[in-house]
């Protein structure tokens, strides 16, 4: 190789190297955090998986200094804080949180409302009477390790929100200076929104925050509960404003909604809950010979009876299916009837019986129809098995002759 | 003189009926142990025979277009009256005219009928059953159910995957890039109007065929008659060969109707283009081992697309399948054993597959 080829060779090298070194940038906090013990400790991994490590901010974001320095890290003269303070948690964060320009620059449609919500919230206004115990930002969304609530492995992604909350106010040491049952989560646990959330994977199931609230969370007051739910929950709460129920509710101070469901356990309701049985929720109020009890009787029996005539047209459509038999029709038909049964069941939010037996009504007539259509097509089958049996008697007899013919031709 | 005799000597003044009948009262038809297999030819004939009935009585309500075919067939299975029995008869009818002209197919092979001077009528017989598996993929579709629809879909793409004229191939099965209403249109035609009218005069040159050169005798029974030529037997025709295929058909037709009755051929759900391709699908058992020879075949072997390859394999199979009476080494004594190898090795395949296909997930 000549000399002069080499060092043109060389100094190509270079020009490719430096650019690509420059652009590492010295991170000093990592070198010796990544060595420390808990809780000092934060390595290369955890930062990196961190949303705001992604988007470009570095540990001097938060704790000031200059961490491509090795002289002026945790200098005070580069701006270095340290350790922050709890207190001062939420107003850290809401500096850039609450600048609509600057977050806009990473993700505009992430709101700038948070730190205000927080201060309405049982947390903020607690922490602003100085009770540092309660939750401040990083004791739901972490410290170093925060990830989009998009994330499922973010703490508070809807699948893990209630375990988060779960952190605090399932710990009856911590709570006990604060009066409030602890029983949340292990209530929640067993509910029919918990089942959506975390069986069916249903991300619009409701978690905590969405009857609470996450950044104003508070508990709904006995007047707000039934709003709460009925975000949701629209129709059932329409029915409830036009019954006999809600001025009741209102006299006695009742919860709406929550007086018969619960609030945390909320299990799935079951037609035995409008009835005058043993599970019954009518007699925690309504005594016997009541007429109100009367009524959810008959409520309870409309329902019963729907049910019963879905099941047996079920039944029968299943029996001529698996028999080869199209009744896919009548299958289709069946469908109205269940929903017929589904708003007669929320019909009975209205407490008007006449209302549950118009929608069980027509019900009733669907499964007629789906029933003799199962019907029928298991005399249908009967007969085809009738007139198979003659067709292979007839033919069991034609070659029986064809048989003896042959015979008697060669013999 | 009878009404029949009368009608006889009608037909004879005007036809000529009883010299037209006469070669049928002299034929005879060799008759020994093995002779049972030869009914397999002649059931398959009967099938074909019930399959343009029942497909002409099925053409008086089917429709065929993407937005009437599953609601025609529907119709036809629920409110004319006994359309269900007979389109369960044409489905069922389908699967054992497919299933007996395998067998009539490997019982030829295996009693070495395809020998000299009848090499056309195994090559005319091979492509008939060609047809027969054309008549099954096209019908297949024309219900416009979810599985016929991606079974077609599945099917098409294979078809494509032939080199150089394989899109070619697939655009003109499809009648478009994709499966659609222009497919089923395309499918029907084949169904009713190009593969009946090339099966009719194929069909009809085999049983000319048949009729020129008579039914083979395996070779090992022919042996044994040289041997002692009083052991050879023969039976006429007509009526004592005749009369024992009539009950064979009978017995096809118990099977048929015990079949069609008890299991009535079902009807899925409607095609939706748009819906994602359910899980598991699979053709109909008679493709189930090509289709899965083809899942197990790795996506590149060596230098080839694994798709490709396979369907080169299965073409070139096809291809010696049909010429194999003229490919049979006839220089060396006992050179038939590879032919009757390849058959043995063929249809342990197809069986070992089919069932693997169908126990796969």
């Amino acid at each position: 190789m000549q000399p002069i080829f080499a060092v043109r060779l060389a100094s190509v090298f270079f020009l490719l190297l430096v650019p690509v070194c420059l652009g590492q940038t010295k991170n000093t906090c990592l070198d010796c955090h990544s060595l420390l013990d808990a809780p000092l400790k934060v390595t290369a991994e955890e930062f990196a998986a961190n949303i705001h490590a992604q988007k470009g901010l570095t540990c001097a974001s938060c704790h000031g200094g200059d961490p491509t320095s090795d002289d002026n890290a945790m200098s005070p003269k580069a701006g270095f804080r340290g350790h922050i303070d709890r207190k001062r948690i939420p107003e850290l964060c809401g500096k850039c949180h609450t600048d609509a320009a600057y977050i806009r620059q990473y993700n505009p449609s992430l709101r700038t409302d948070q730190l205000s919500q927080y201060h309405t919230s049982v947390h903020g206004k607690k922490l602003a009477s100085g009770d540092t115990h309660v939750a401040v930002c990083t004791d739901c969304h972490g410290i170093h390790n925060i990830r989009p609530a998009s994330d499922v492995r973010s703490s508070v992604n809807p699948l893990n929100i209630a375990t988060t909350c779960s952190h605090c106010h399932s710990d009856v040491n911590y709570m006990k200076a604060y009066v409030i049952p602890t029983v949340q989560f292990a209530d929640y646990s067993k509910s029919v929104h918990h089942e959506a959330m975390a069986v069916r994977g249903d991300l619009s199931a409701p978690t905590c925050t969405t009857c609470h609230g996450n950044h104003g969370a508070a508990p709904p007051g006995v007047g707000t509960a039934k709003n709460v739910c009925s975000t949701c929950h629209v129709y059932q709460s329409q029915l409830f404003e036009e019954s006999p129920h809600k001025a009741a509710f209102e006299a006695a101070g009742l919860p709406g909604c929550v007086t018969c469901h619960s609030n945390h356990a909320i299990t799935p309701p079951n037609d035995e809950m409008v009835s005058t049985g043993e599970r019954s929720i009518c007699t925690t109020c309504h005594a016997e010979g009541d007429a109100a009890l009367q009524a959810a009787s008959g409520i309870h029996g409309h329902l019963r009876d729907l049910e019963l005539r879905i099941t047996r047209s079920k039944q029968i459509l299943d029996r001529a299916e698996e028999s080869g038999m199209e009744v896919s029709q009548a299958q289709l038909d069946l469908i109205q009837a269940s929903d017929a049964l589904t708003k007669a069941r929320v019909a009975i939010h209205g407490f008007r019986p006449d209302k549950v037996a118009n929608e069980v009504a027509s019900g009733q007539a669907v499964t007629e129809k789906t029933y003799k259509a199962g019907t029928e097509a298991l005399r249908e089958r009967n007969y085809r098995r009738l007139g198979l049996s003659i067709s292979l008697l007839v033919i069991g007899a034609t070659l029986i002759g064809l048989r003896l013919w042959i015979r008697e031709i060669e013999s | 003189m009878s009404p029949f005799a009368r009608v006889q000597s009608w037909l004879d003044e005007r036809f000529g009926w009883a010299e037209l009948i006469a070669p049928l009262k002299h034929k005879t038809v060799p008759h020994h142990k093995l002779s049972y297999w030869y009914f397999l030819g002649g059931i398959t004939l009967f099938l074909f025979v019930i399959q343009i009935t029942t497909g002409i009585l099925l053409l008086l309500y089917y429709r065929p277009s993407a937005n009437e075919a599953f609601e025609s067939v529907q119709y036809i299975s629920t409110q004319v009256r006994f359309g269900w029995l007979v389109r369960s008869i044409h489905s069922w009818s389908a699967n054992l005219m497919i299933f007996t002209a395998f067998a009539h197919m490997f019982s030829v092979l295996f009693l070495r009928a395809y020998r000299n001077p009848r090499e056309l009528t195994w090559l005319s017989g091979a492509l008939l059953l060609f047809l027969a598996l054309g008549f099954g993929f096209s019908g297949y579709l024309l219900p416009w159910n979810t599985l016929a629809f991606f079974a077609t879909k599945v099917g098409t793409e294979v078809a494509g995957q032939v080199p150089v004229i394989g899109p070619w191939i697939m655009m003109f099965l499809r009648g478009g890039p994709d499966v659609t209403g222009a497919t089923l249109t395309r499918f029907f035609g084949f169904h009713v109007a190009v593969l009946p009218g090339i099966t009719t005069v194929l069909l009809g040159l085999h049983l000319a065929l048949v009729q020129r050169f008579g039914i083979s005798v395996p070779p090992r029974v022919e042996k044994q008659w040289e041997c002692s030529p009083h052991e050879r037997q023969e039976m006429k025709f007509f009526p004592n060969f005749l009369l024992r295929e009539v009950m064979a058909w009978y017995t096809a037709l118990a099977a048929l109707a015990v079949l069609a009755a008890l299991f009535p051929w079902g009807l899925g759900t409607k095609a939706d283009p748009f819906a994602p391709a359910p899980a598991g699908i699979k053709p109909e058992w008679y493709f189930l081992f090509a289709f899965q020879t083809l899942k197990l075949i790795p996506a590149k072997v060596l230098f080839m697309d694994g798709e490709v390859l396979g369907v080169l394999a299965f073409g070139a199979a096809g291809a010696l399948w049909l010429i194999l009476p003229f490919a049979e080494p006839k220089r060396r004594a006992g050179g038939y054993r590879a032919v009757i190898a390849f058959g043995i090795v063929a249809v342990t395949y197809i069986a070992s597959m089919t069932v693997y296909g169908y126990l796969a997930k």
